[in-house]
Order: structure tokens, then sequence, then C-alpha cells
């Protein structure tokens, strides 16, 4: 284990992220219509500790994966920062020996592996580019502990990807981000192109490496139960912004804001035969032109008038004092909490 | 028993390929009563989607059915000709499909192939076609449903589509639905809404259901029985919660166990090891023993069939035959 250290490993100062989906400039002059702006992500602000796991779940379209891509470095953000180990994200990204600490597994392993490389070939690539190791002789030891690592055998780095399974190449993936040692893992969606029952391997081999490596991860996904089972912390986003933040257990014990309680309800649980559930109504907004206040105001039983008209912020939930939660209904005390959210 | 709705007796799908024929389905056989949901459990290539298809005559060749009878009210559908089976589609069976944009056309108003369906199949005109669509768009819960009558498919959401294609399956009064993953490509909250529209819709019509789908949640809220399939194979069979509960069927309960919770946290999930064996290496025997924790040597040689095991379940085990559990149990 490597020595306490109180520098978050990744720290996002309210990064946003926005995009131009304007149409072309002639047919907007003939249409008499402006400039339109996707608000992707909207000022977040989280911070990770090194060796833990944060999660952000939320449905798809909440920015959850622009985030990843934030962090990464892989877009740049509009306003706000990403600090990496105490450094700005673009000067850690300039130095090879910082860009080496961080990695990226991906949601589908059929699309994320080149189909024309050996897998050895695949998983040495990045020892090669950061130049970790110069004789080949290295190289193939460390593919092979690689492989060997993530349950494969040495000897699969000879097969090229078409002759695994979707569980056996999502850990080819993982062997790949490894090789280059890195200390924080973005891991977008890691499983949710398994079946369930490869799902639960993968999901142990990640809580085995971080437990035999330390590893960092910011782990996305749709999934809350699959949240539950991997994070430390998680943080609920909702149309590009946060709208909890919490310790895992906290969460889902005592979960703070409408739209966090609603998608806990949602959720179909196996313990639930026969059950009747009471589902929120609506959709999510477009984020091209999302609603007023808060965002979550139109699908919300507990909204009013300050909630149509001023966006909440972040603040320290009563009751629950590790949650940050962005609701004036639970800022005033009208949150009902431990009663169901919508009366059946 | 009531006489089953539809029943499908050692159904056998073959995939001709150069390299010898493929068995996709091997000898499955269920059925469905009258007003009933079974739902269809398995991994991704299990055979749970063929299934569907092969009920609605929608296997894509060169997949083709090789054996068995699948029966509709007790009338053979397996061999109908292609003229006998677009009536049947839409009349007696609705297939309702994970992606409502490729089933939607969409070049026509959801109106449009609303009336068109009804029309084909119900005794109406296109004016009371009409009105009859803008009640199911109600039903399915679309606001404002007589002017959305005229939109486009592109002009929905997902689950707003999901809806529409939900009445699409439902306007003619089908019998019997096949539901193929109708949730999956949908984000949670809107799933929720689905599923309960499917199933208040299908108990107040009387509509039997057959949910596939690889969410265990969705079917344990669901359905009545469950199938659990595993190589083109039935691996278990019965009521929904002694199957989720206390599957027999050492797949089934390696599955149910690998599910995470979201109640409680757990330090390390259940998981099986290794993966499903391709189409064109099943083992002999059982097709689960060389991932299977209580393999013993019978499994690796003979092939076991559905047999009674736990609480009235069936189960392809050889478990079961060793210990004689009595059939009332």
């Amino acid at each position: 284990m490597r020595k306490p250290d109180s520098t978050p490993m990744l720290e996002t100062i309210d990064v946003a992220r926005h995009f131009d989906v304007s149409r072309p400039l002639v047919q907007r002059l003939l249409a008499r219509e402006g400039r339109r702006v996707l608000r992707a992500v909207d000022g977040i602000s989280f911070a990770i500790e090194k060796g833990t796991t944060l999660s952000l779940v939320g449905e798809s379209g909440c920015g959850k994966s622009t985030v990843a891509r934030l962090v990464v470095g892989l877009y740049g953000p509009t306003h706000g920062s990403v600090v990496f180990d105490g450094q700005d994200l673009a000067q850690a990204r300039a130095n090879s020996e910082q860009r080496r600490r961080m990695q990226m597994i991906f949601q589908d392993p059929y699309a994320s592996l080149n189909p024309r490389w050996r897998v050895r070939d695949i998983v040495a690539e990045p020892i090669r580019a950061f130049g970790l190791t110069q004789s080949a002789a290295e190289i193939d030891a460390r593919v092979g502990e690689l492989l060997t690592q993530v349950g494969l055998s040495p000897l699969d780095g000879q097969k090229f990807p078409h002759e695994f399974s979707g569980g056996q190449r999502q850990r080819i993936s993982i062997a790949r981000a490894l090789s280059s040692n890195p200390e924080f893992l973005v891991c977008d969606e890691p499983t949710s192109a398994l079946d369930v029952s490869v799902q639960a391997q993968i999901l142990n081999l990640m809580k085995d490496l971080q437990a035999r490596l330390g590893l960092t991860y910011l782990f996305i996904s749709h999934n809350l139960a699959v949240v539950r089972q991997v994070s430390d912390r998680v943080g609920v986003m909702y149309l590009g912004r946060l709208v909890e933040l919490a310790p895992a257990e906290t969460l889902f014990n005592t979960p703070r804001h409408p739209y966090t309680r609603a998608l806990m309800e949602a959720i179909p649980d196996l313990e639930m035969t026969g059950r009747q559930r009471i589902p929120v109504g609506g959709e999510v907004p477009s984020p091209i032109d999302p609603p007023s206040g808060c965002p979550f105001h139109p699908r919300c039983p507990l909204a009013n008038d300050r909630c149509i008209a001023e966006r909440p912020e972040m603040i320290t939930a009563r009751g629950t004092a590790e949650t940050l939660v962005a609701c004036h209904a639970v800022e005033e005390g009208r949150d009902r909490v431990g009663e169901p959210l919508i009366a059946a | 028993m009531t006489v089953p709705l539809l029943e499908v007796r050692n159904l056998r799908v073959e995939f001709p390929t150069r390299r010898g024929t493929l068995v996709a389905l091997d000898d499955v056989s269920f059925s469905i009563a009258p007003g009933e949901v079974l739902g269809v459990v398995g991994e991704s290539g299990a055979g749970k989607s063929m299934t569907g298809a092969a009920i609605i005559g929608l296997l894509e060749p060169p997949g083709r059915i090789a054996g068995g009878q699948i029966l509709l009210n007790g009338r053979r559908i397996d061999n109908l000709p292609y003229s006998e089976l677009r009536k049947l589609r839409g009349r007696e069976i609705g297939a309702i499909f994970q992606d409502p944009l490729t089933t939607l056309n969409p070049l026509y108003t959801v109106g449009a192939q609303l009336i068109e369906t009804m029309v084909t199949h119900l005794p109406l005109n296109p004016a009371q076609a009409r009105a009859k669509a803008i009640e199911w768009l109600e039903l399915v819960g679309i606001p404002a449903a007589s002017q959305r009558i005229d939109s486009y498919p592109h002009e929905f959401s997902g689950g707003m589509r999901q809806r529409v294609v939900i009445a699409l399956a439902l306007c003619a009064e089908p019998k019997l639905i096949v539901a193929d993953e109708p949730t999956t490509a949908l984000d949670v909250s809107i799933q929720a809404q689905v599923i309960s529209l499917l199933k208040s819709l299908a108990r107040d019509k009387g509509t039997s259901m057959m949910l596939v789908t690889h969410d265990m949640g969705v079917i344990a809220e669901t359905a009545d029985r469950v199938a659990v399939m595993y190589a083109g194979r039935i691996v278990e069979i019965g009521a929904v919660r002694n199957v989720v509960q206390q599957a027999s069927h050492p797949y089934s309960a390696g599955l149910m166990g690998s599910i995470p919770p979201v109640g409680r946290r757990l330090e390390r999930l259940q998981q099986i090891d290794g993966s499903m064996p391709r189409l064109s290496s099943i083992p002999p025997g059982c097709a689960y023993n060389p991932r299977c924790p209580k393999v013993f040597d019978r499994c690796r040689v003979d092939r076991p069939e559905l047999m009674p095991a736990k609480d009235g379940n069936l189960a392809a085990c050889w478990l079961y035959a060793e210990q004689g559990v009595p059939r009332h149990a």
C-alpha cells in the first residue's frame, strides 16, 4: 500500500463542458434562431481520495460519460478545472510520466480492442508508448504477468480479440489499462455490456486489483445495484449537474434528493416479487433547453414555486451531515424523509 | 390445469453453416396458460430471443425449425405458409422488441401505423380505427393523444416510442404477446413506467405474455412463471418466487446469486467462473457441467431432461434424479 496522502487523486472544481449544437450558419439565419448550446456537464465539483472509488450514476444523457472524458483529458473543460494529484490536468497531460498514471476502461469490449492486433500487442502498446521497458523479452514477461493478473493465461497473448468472449475481452481491456502501472482508472460503464454472471467476475476482479495495487477508481454506471457494490462515495447526476453526493452507505440507506429517491424506487428488485411500484412520471428533459430553477422540478412531487424559479446549490443535508444535496425541499425540511415519495 | 394458450413441444432450431449444423435450440418445451406471464431468462446466446422469434415465425435465415411443434390454441403454427402467418401476427400474437426506433416505420405517422394494423385485422373502417387508435394512445399514457396521433416516430422520446410500440402490439387485441427485452433500451425510471403499463394492460385484457429479458428484477416483478435457459435448452422452469429465491438448478442458483443486490453491500459477489459455451462446442452430457460446482460423473456423460426438483420446479439436473426428490415437494 502507498503511504497515506491527503491530496485527492482527482478533484474537479465547478467543471463544465458545453457543446455547440447549432445548425449551420445559413440555416440559422433563415430560421432566425440563435446558437444552441448543449450543457452536457454544467458545473460539477467532487474529489476522489487516493485508494477509494467514487461512482457517478444517472440516466442516459445526464453527462456522466462526459465527466469521464473530462477527467482523463479527452475533452477540455469549457470552464472550471480538473486537478490531478494537486496539478492542473492540462499540465499533467503534457507530461508523459503523469499521463501514465491515469487510464480508462470503456464500456464496449467489442469496440475498444483493435480486431487486427494480437492480444499481446494490445496489452504491450502502453508499455511501448511510455517507454517503460525496452527489451522484447521484458515486455513479453510483463504482458504474461498482466494477463495472469486479470485471470487469463499468458498463452492467450497469441490470440486475436475475436477468439474471446465479452467478459474475457473486458479482462484484456483491464490488462491493457494496467500495463502502464496507473494509479487512477476511469471506468465508463465497464460491465454494462456483459451478462450478470460475467459482470460479477469483472466487479470482483476490479475489487481485488484495487486492494492489491491501491488503485483509485472513478466508476461511471447507470446501475445502482452495481454502484452499491463497488463504491466508497457516490454522486448522482441529473441533466449535467450533481444533485447528491454522499458516502455510498449513507446514500443507499437514506437517499435525500427526490431524484435519488425516485431512482431507488424504480429499480426492480429480486426480493420484491409481485410488488406494485409507483414510478415517478415524466422523462429526462432535453439538456439543450433545461427547465428553469431545479432541473428536476417538472417531475418532482415536492416541487414548489421556489424550485421553479431558483436553481438549488449543493448544501449539507440536515440529518445526514456527510451528504451534499442540491434541493430546496431538503433545505427547508419539507422532504418527508423515510416516507414514500409519492403517496399510494 | 387449463388448456394452454401456447404450447411449445420439443422445439429444435438449427443453423446450417459451412462448418456443420449448429443447434441453437434443442428440445425446448413449455406452455403458457391464458392470462399468464412467462418470463424467459438467460445470458446472451442462451436462445431466449430465438425462442420468441421461432414462435412469431421471424427466425432469421438460415435458421430454421428442424423439429418439434408450436401450438396456439391447439392449432399448429410452426408450419403455416407465409400468408397465414401474416394474418396470425398482430391478430393473434403481438410482438414488442427491444428497440422501439427500429420497430416503427419512420416514414409513417404513428396513427397511420396503428390504423393500418387495426384495419387489417379487425372489422373496422379507417375512421373507426382512428378513434380507436386515439383511445389506445391514451391508454398507454401518451399525453394529448388526439394531436400526437399525427406525429412521426422521431418526434417521440424513447420511453414514449416504446409506449407506441406497446399500443401497436396490443391494438388488434392478440391473445399472446411476445415481448423481447421491452425495457432494455430504456432508462430505469422509464423502465418502471413501461413495465407497470405492460403489466396492467396484460391483466386488464387477459393477454398472455412471454417476456424475454436478461433483467431478473423485471421478471421477479412481472412474471408468474420463469423459464431459465442455458446453451439452447431450458434448464429450469417454475413459479417465479421459487426460481428466484430457491432455484433448483445450479445454473439458475448461480445466476440469481450473481445479481448485485441494491439493498445491501456484499464484500464479494457470487460469480460463475468461465462463460457459456459456444454453440459449436457444447460439451457432452449437461452443457453446464464444466462450470457447475456440484458436477459429478453422470453429468459429463448423460444429458439430463427436465425432472421434478424443489418446490414443484422442473430442473434439468441429475442432482434430482439421484436424490429422488418427491414430485409433490
